[in-house]
């Protein structure tokens, strides 16, 4: 097929994007056919950031493989810590107390909406806008100090642990929380002016990388995805763990599978997520945050999966136990694989720049790809 | 009194008095050679600097702070680290070719000053065609562009060159209808015939409502022409990297970047010139007070505010909107500038006509 480097027989133009391009935010390598400026074919190369976690995991007790998998997904790393967590719980048949439940939930929607925000600021640098990014770490940067307040750390929490959380909260934790949605409240007018109502942004997004809705099944694509092309796949809503079922939040779904649905669906996530911890921030019950647990936890012999809603979509925890104190085998499940696998129907026939917001669109974080 | 025009005119007559005319005429080009090299590495080292301060406004950040005051010798700083950097020619590449490129659009950057007038009576060239010669001049730096992305042998070199070709030559169209405009306003393609028209009030606001659509189609225009952002195809930091200065280091990759400021130096001035009177003062009808405060305000200093006005409305562009995609690119400018400028042209013409113009 390839007659020489970089030209296919019908000479067409192979480009490689990445591992080390501006626009794939890591080292993704994408192996583009280009026909002038039309893509024919795009072929994702992954393991260029491939640690092997799930590897390390089997040689790591339930209490230490939680601290690895803040590094997969490391913009949604509490959710992450959250599902090994549920599972070694789930294994373990102990209920976390309220207030614990309460904590992880809160925490998982303020990294959540910190993900988004920085999703939101990195997709508008994808289409080359370069002053949202700044605006968004300035709100991001809020939950980020909240963050470090309360877990001593600003990007790989390693809060969550199993039957509860690692620490009290720090005391002055609701004003600050409180501070952060009054600061975002007033900043999102700013967003849809700068952004959203933008006719070029509305050109490059609408109808641009369209995903239909059996597709999106068929590929396996969760999260705001998966929501975008009318897929209800939302983990809280259908799978409730901890107390979302007690929580009143709408599954934002959209019908145009297109990357503006996508950014709309993200955005009006962000607004749901506060509205979450509107509810539950003023009535964290007293009590333990932790259960009381072994010292050395040991899982009994058997399969124990567990999902929870990322940032990005769907991750799925399977650790196999054969009754020691390390797991026999850990899988993950990681939402950004099933979510890039989607991007070369996409974009087939579209243009360059087509590439690039669909796959900003994707919010892709490439160590959640590559483990 | 000393202005510009007094001190060229001072060194003029010593140069004849002194030396045989040829020897004065001689002296006089090397002058103004220097003079020009000195002015665009000066305007090159503020505008870079410049752009920077306004961003970091924008992002709510500080920008170049540490390298003397404000950071005004940050890009200074920069330039001689670029200076001393490698030129590397990367392997397969068209050798001569390749280091000829930042030598053209450099070139041509500098042939486009001739004709704009700084200051009253100060003007290299006052050409009787001088508005021609600018269009004629500025369509040629697509050579220097395409040229450099063909020899880099680098495939999104080329894929920028490409784009970047497409897009200029499209876009000269509507940019030379726009100032076409303000010639048939003036009557004449002298860019110092131009100015004096603007006398007793600039053609923005003398020419309503035909000379606004012209700048406003002249603006978009000149911003893709110099391959600015929204409209920075050519380079499309996340699409292609850096497009056709990709393999580009050193010192020939500062040219491309200096011309580029050149450039926008150079439409903003044009635009200064067409439209907002050149070095002329703002006068008002009757206002006599007010009008002559306006004339004690050095002609200089309005060109050059003029000019970095427009030069702020371009950054503020780069820094505000996404960028457009090609194919999108291409449709504004055949589909909806194109019409709209050659519509106005004939309202422009209609006006003229018909002195509708104050």
């Amino acid at each position: 097929m390839i007659e020489e480097i970089g030209r296919t027989t019908e000479g067409d133009l192979i480009i490689n994007i990445g591992p080390q391009h501006p626009a794939t935010h890591g080292v993704l390598h994408l192996v583009i056919t280009l026909n002038g400026e039309t893509i024919k074919k795009v072929e994702p190369h992954l393991g260029y950031i491939h640690r092997s976690i799930e590897k390390m995991c089997e040689s790591l007790s339930y209490r230490q493989f939680i601290y690895v998998t803040s590094r997969m997904d490391y913009l949604s790393s509490h959710i992450n810590n959250h599902a090994c967590a549920l599972c070694v719980e789930k294994g373990l048949q102990i209920e976390p107390p309220q207030r614990a439940q309460y904590i992880r939930v809160i925490m998982d929607e303020l990294t959540r909406i910190a993900s988004h925000e920085l999703w939101w600021g990195a997709m508008a640098m994808d289409l080359g806008a370069f002053t949202p990014f700044f605006h968004a770490f300035r709100e991001r940067e809020t939950i980020t100090d909240i963050m470090e307040k309360t877990c001593g750390a600003r990007l790989t929490m390693n809060y969550m642990v199993p039957g509860g959380v690692m620490a009290e909260l720090h005391p002055g934790f609701q004003r600050d929380v409180e501070r952060f949605i009054q600061l975002y409240k007033s900043k999102f007018e700013e967003y849809s002016e700068l952004v959203t109502g933008n006719v070029i942004f509305q050109n490059r997004m609408k109808s641009v990388g369209v995903l239909s809705k059996e597709d999106a099944i068929s590929y396996g694509c969760s999260g705001p995805v998966g929501r975008a092309s009318g897929v209800s796949c939302d983990i809280r809503k259908l799978y409730p763990y901890d107390i979302y079922n007690k929580v009143e939040f709408d599954e934002i779904t959209e019908t145009e599978g297109d990357s503006y649905a996508r950014y709309v669906v993200r955005l009006k996530e962000i607004q749901q997520s506060i509205r979450i911890i509107e509810q539950l921030l003023g009535n964290i019950p007293e009590g333990d945050f932790q259960a009381k647990t072994k010292a050395v936890l040991k899982l009994p012999k058997g399969e124990f999966y567990q999902r929870v809603e990322t940032a990005r979509g769907e991750l799925g925890v399977y650790i196999v136990s054969e009754g020691g104190t390390t797991p026999y085998r850990i899988k993950f499940r990681s939402p950004g694989f099933s979510n890039l696998s989607a991007l070369e129907h996409m974009v087939k026939g579209l243009k360059i720049g087509d590439l690039i917001a669909a796959m900003g669109s994707l919010d892709l974080v490439i160590p959640d790809i590559d483990r | 009194m000393l202005s510009l025009e007094n001190i060229t005119r001072i060194i003029h007559e010593w140069l004849n008095s002194h030396f045989n005319p040829a020897i004065a005429l001689d002296t006089e080009f090397v002058l103004v050679g220097v003079a020009s090299i000195t002015l665009f590495a000066l305007l090159g080292l503020s505008l870079v600097w410049m752009e920077r301060k306004v961003a970091a406004v924008m992002q709510i950040r500080l920008g170049p702070n540490r390298v003397g005051p404000k950071g005004i010798f940050q890009t200074t700083a920069d330039t001689l680290k670029l200076l001393m950097k490698e030129g590397l020619v990367p392997d397969g590449a068209d050798k001569f070719l390749f280091n000829l490129a930042p030598f053209i659009v450099m070139i041509v950057a500098m042939l486009i000053l001739a004709p704009i007038a700084f200051a009253k009576n100060f003007q290299i060239w006052d050409i009787n065609i001088g508005v021609l010669y600018l269009s004629a001049i500025s369509s040629l730096s697509v050579i220097g562009i395409l040229m450099a992305g063909w020899a880099s042998n680098s495939k999104y070199s080329l894929l920028g060159a490409m784009r970047s070709g497409a897009q200029i030559v499209s876009y000269e169209l509507s940019a030379g209808l726009s100032v076409l405009s303000i010639v048939v306003l003036t009557g004449s393609l002298s860019i110092k015939d131009i100015i004096l028209s603007q006398q007793n009030g600039w053609w923005i606001f003398k020419a309503h409502i035909p000379a606004l659509i012209s700048f406003i189609i002249f603006i978009i225009a000149v911003t893709a022409e110099t391959n600015r952002a929204p409209f920075d195809m050519a380079e499309a930091e996340s699409e292609l990297t850096a497009g056709f200065h990709t393999e580009y280091s050193g010192m020939r990759f500062a040219l491309f970047f200096l011309a580029e400021y050149i450039n926008i130096f150079i439409v903003c001035a044009i635009g200064a010139t067409l439209f907002f009177g050149g070095w002329m003062p703002l006068h008002i009808g009757s206002w006599q007070a007010f009008n002559h405060i306006m004339d004690y305000i050095p002609s200089s200093i309005w060109f050059l505010g003029k000019t970095i006005g427009l030069i702020f409305l371009i950054m503020w562009f780069r820094w505000t909107f996404p960028r457009l995609r090609i194919d999108q690119l291409l449709n504004l400018e055949w589909k909806y500038l194109l019409p709209i400028s050659m519509f106005n042209l004939l309202l422009t013409s209609l006006v003229a006509i018909m002195g509708w113009y104050f």
